[in-house]
């Protein structure tokens, strides 16, 4: 096994910085070409106008998937050396509810912002601005909050691991589902979605 | 409402199909965890940003916050020399030069037929304030839990990407004036 390259040391950390830079570069090129810079758009996704949301996400998670799995498969990349977030069960639902409510309320989450400021949009550097002040306001009340935060710790937890299926049963479940929801959103859309002339593009 | 429609419409080129931008941003996810064993992410950047700023205002105050703490480091280097933030300064450049050639560089606000812009920017600080909270409080926004946790199937990332879409699904509604 190679990869991942940087935990088997085939370069240092200020290289690192400038492979953030250009995988950077790759992601917000295709979050802006995919429509993410216009919280119009986005917003779109929760009232079945335009579920571009939803099917850049998933084909997005399916397509990484895949390379993973595939990869790993082949013995080319070790899945285990992988950085998977620890689980914390309940703040991670919390945090989602709420910030499911701030993405209809400001129009975008923190990386399509940040598109949507480069490409000129005032509403986009606001909502930035209220991004920076909800962390500070979280960052001042983490002596208070940070025993909730770190609260149903669950470790390196993935569903394989939880529900026992194996890694190639639960992709190929994942696909089934995201090609299931990909017809659906296409109906979704004939029936509730922007007519041909008012369409986003 | 026409305004706004031909703002979109008028000599741009159009988004591509949702598919194809798919793919190619899960081939950049999937560049991320071969090259660096890690994921995408945006919300930690600004986070960086924020425990920085505090750490020059009030040195003290920064050290005595274990927040504060997680991005500052044991201070041998600056937090700015961080792999988000230079992942997220990409990511200016990237939008921009796709915009560029797209002819979608413009000063403008982006919002529904049915609202005053001084609205709209009082609801994006709203809501930009109630993202960087829950994306603090779940560790992690839509791109390093819903899409890369997605991706790398966390229980985590599935329970918060689920929670996302329904708090929106939930709230969507009551704000509907805001964007149709």
């Amino acid at each position: 096994m190679i990869a991942p390259f940087y935990k088997f040391d085939m370069f240092g950390f200020d290289t690192s910085l400038v492979i953030a830079f250009i995988i950077g570069i790759g992601f917000g090129f295709f979050l802006e070409k995919a429509g993410f810079g216009s919280a119009r758009k986005l917003a779109a996704q929760f009232y079945f106008k335009d579920l571009a949301v939803f099917k850049v996400m998933f084909t997005a998670i399916i397509t990484a998937m895949l390379g993973i799995f595939f990869l790993s498969w082949f013995g080319f990349l070790d899945h285990s050396l992988l950085y998977i977030s620890n689980t914390y069960l309940l703040p991670q639902i919390v945090g989602g509810l709420i910030l499911g409510i701030g993405f209809v309320i400001g129009g975008y989450c923190p990386g399509t912002s940040t598109v949507a400021m480069a490409t000129g949009k005032i509403d986009a550097l606001i909502f930035i601005i209220g991004v920076i002040g909800g962390i500070f306001v979280y960052a001042e009340m983490y002596p208070i909050m940070g025993d909730f935060a770190k609260s149903t710790n669950m470790g390196r937890l993935t569903l394989m691991d939880i529900s026992g299926i194996p890694f190639g049963i639960i992709v190929f479940a994942v696909v089934l589902m995201a090609v299931g929801g990909f017809a659906g959103a296409g109906w979704v859309e004939k029936k509730f979605g922007y007519k041909d002339e008012e369409k986003i593009s | 409402m026409s305004e706004n429609i031909e703002n979109h419409t008028f000599k741009r080129k159009p988004y591509w199909n949702p598919y194809v931008a798919g793919i190619g941003l899960g081939l950049v996810l999937l560049a991320a965890f071969v090259i660096m064993g890690r994921g995408l992410g945006a919300s930690g950047a600004m986070s960086s940003l924020v425990a920085y700023t505090t750490s020059v205002v009030a040195p003290e105050h920064a050290q005595n916050n274990e927040f504060y703490k997680e991005y500052l480091g044991d201070g041998s280097k600056n937090p700015l020399k961080d792999w988000l933030v230079f992942e997220v300064l990409g990511v200016i450049v990237g939008g921009f030069i796709s915009g560029v050639f797209a002819g979608r560089i413009k000063k403008d606000i982006d919002k529904g037929p049915n609202i005053k812009t001084g609205s709209r920017l009082i609801f994006a600080l709203l809501g930009g304030g109630l993202m960087g909270f829950g994306a603090k409080l779940a560790g992690g926004c839509t791109s390093g839990m819903a899409l890369t946790g997605g991706a790398l199937l966390s229980v985590g990332g599935w329970a918060f990407m689920l929670s996302v879409f329904a708090g929106g699904y939930a709230i969507a509604y009551f704000f509907r004036r805001l964007w149709i």
